[in-house]
């Protein structure tokens, strides 16, 4: 199966994972300071910041485009519940 | 001396504008977990132009019958072209379906972050084409007269939003700034004293809010301020800036500002075994803490003092580390309190970790992890536990623990690489 890497900076730690992994399912499992709310993409309370790697992600859903848009989300932003990583390396940051 | 009755009619606020909400003198507890001494208001109010009126807010549904008989006191439902929510709490929202139903010109503007709630407060037929979304820069126009919009969300729920009525200096502040403090005087200049309302509100509604508070401050300390009016408690009329510097200074990091990185130890220990842990994660942590970076480091012993004097510790500290023995299966009960006191404070995005020792089967440590994760706290470095007595190993295991911490503050944690399968 492919993989992909996600590297959480804040806590030092990178985690291998298949590709298609979203953030929610890791980040939590290390400790990583990505925080939740409703864990549907609806609160954008986990808003995370893509710190390089953000080709890697899977395109947001129209949603998750229009969480971002309302909570004014800045570029390279993205919801740790929805987004998926598809290869490659990915650093990611709490927003 | 006997307050006066509140009259049925509007109250004028300031030129075309007026309070039209409702008092609730007998409320004794608002929400679970507020105290009401004095009651509450739900405040709510009317603004004329020459080509509309707009009403910012309504009341709590059982106070319906006030606040339309105010409002049919100033104003036909024809009029009304604009109805505001600052925010959809259900104590400012109650009104609000019989108010479109009876107001048919009016479009209801509230701000993007309560698109995906309106559906659960209300039904969706009652909406219908009549909701419009507004952010800060925007404007509803009222003829002579406009109304700009600040989105200030978090005070205290995500879609909250500031309304400014720059013609006449008002800033109708949903429940920023507000207090529960019923007085049918309703002017901050004419009821009495209500200084302990509004700390009172601030240290339980916005206090866990503390950013987000600052980031509006910003918005509203560059406001031509004539007259604060919010959601609940008196209209502060005379010196509103007074108190924007209040909520200034108490959304203020107060002791080593934010530039510091500090750490709270707390334990609780029977016999010394869980003290001599955590002096050695004290240990540890100031190992990594240079003056290059330091980390301000303190140890306090959870059965030497009160809950709240803690809590403001914790709402300081950057990392929170506890540590607990395991009777019967369990953390005990002093960790219990200390960690059920803290939903009046920011907890998101601070470390957190766990030790102690242990006699048969340890839960303590794996239990409080749990909560500080549930209270939203990150937990990336494995708790340690000790069976009885600890040893030298286990006292390396706690220094290195503090040790990472300090690491992990200071912005230079010791990387670490992972496969999924092996942490799932």
């Amino acid at each position: 199966m492919p993989k992909a890497s996600i590297t959480f900076q804040d806590i030092g730690v990178t985690v291998t994972v298949p590709a298609g992994t979203r953030l929610i399912e890791v980040s939590e499992k290390v400790g990583a300071g990505i925080v939740y709310g409703c864990r549907e993409g609806e609160c954008c309370t986990c808003l995370t910041r893509i710190v390089s790697g953000h080709e890697n992600l899977a395109a947001p859903s129209v949603l998750e485009q229009q969480v971002l848009r309302d909570n004014l989300a800045p570029r390279r932003h993205r919801l740790a519940c929805q987004a998926q990583v598809l290869g490659g390396c990915l650093v990611v940051q709490p927003a | 001396m006997t307050v006066p009755a509140t009259p049925d009619g509007a109250v004028p606020v300031a030129p075309r504008v007026h309070w039209i909400g409702a008092l609730d003198p007998d409320l004794r507890r608002f929400d679970i977990i507020l105290r009401t001494a004095n009651g509450t208001s739900y405040n709510a109010y009317a603004v004329r132009g020459s080509q509309g009126v707009a009403i910012i807010d309504t009341v709590k549904i059982d106070f319906s019958e006030a606040f339309f008989g105010r409002l049919e006191s100033i104003a036909d439902y024809d009029e009304i072209t604009t109805v505001v929510l600052n925010h959809l709490e259900p104590d400012h929202s109650g009104a609000l379906p019989e108010l479109l139903r009876r107001a048919r010109r009016a479009t209801l503007l509230v701000s993007p972050q309560a698109r995906l709630m309106l559906n659960g407060l209300f039904d969706p037929a009652d909406l219908a084409g009549r909701v419009a979304f507004v952010g800060s820069g925007d404007r509803a126009d009222l003829g002579d007269r406009q109304l700009q919009f600040l989105n200030t969300p978090y005070l205290h729920w995500p879609d909250t939003q500031c309304t400014w009525l720059a013609a006449e200096g008002i800033l109708f502040s949903a429940d920023f700034l507000g207090c529960h403090y019923c007085d049918s005087r309703l002017f901050n200049d004419a009821v009495g004293d209500f200084r302990f309302s509004f700390d009172y509100y601030y240290r339980h509604i916005m206090r866990p809010f503390g950013s987000y508070v600052r980031d509006a401050l910003d918005l509203i300390e560059a406001l031509p301020l004539r007259v604060v009016a919010p959601a609940h408690g008196p209209i502060l009329r005379r010196d509103p800036l007074e108190y924007v510097a209040r909520y200034r200074a108490l959304a203020a990091r107060t002791v080593y500002g934010a530039a510091t990185k500090t750490l709270a130890v707390f334990y609780v220990s029977a016999y010394g075994a869980t003290r001599r842990m955590a002096e050695a994660v004290v240990a540890g942590a100031e190992s990594a803490s240079t003056a290059a970076g330091e980390v301000r480091i303190s140890l306090h012993d959870l059965e030497g003092g009160e809950a709240a004097a803690f809590v403001d510790l914790i709402e300081e500290a950057d990392a929170l580390v506890f540590g607990s023995p395991t009777i019967n299966g369990d953390a005990v009960k002093p960790v219990w309190d200390l960690l059920s006191s803290l939903t009046v404070v920011d907890l998101k995005g601070k470390l957190g970790a766990a030790f102690g020792s242990y006699g048969w089967s340890g839960e303590a440590v794996p239990m409080i992890e749990e909560r500080l994760r549930r209270l939203k706290l990150r937990v990336p470095l494995p708790g340690v536990r000790a069976r009885l007595a600890p040893t030298g190993n286990d006292f390396a295991a706690c220094h290195d623990l503090g040790r990472e911490i300090s690491l992990q503050l200071l912005g230079r944690p010791t990387p670490r690489t992972f496969d999924l399968a092996q942490i799932s």
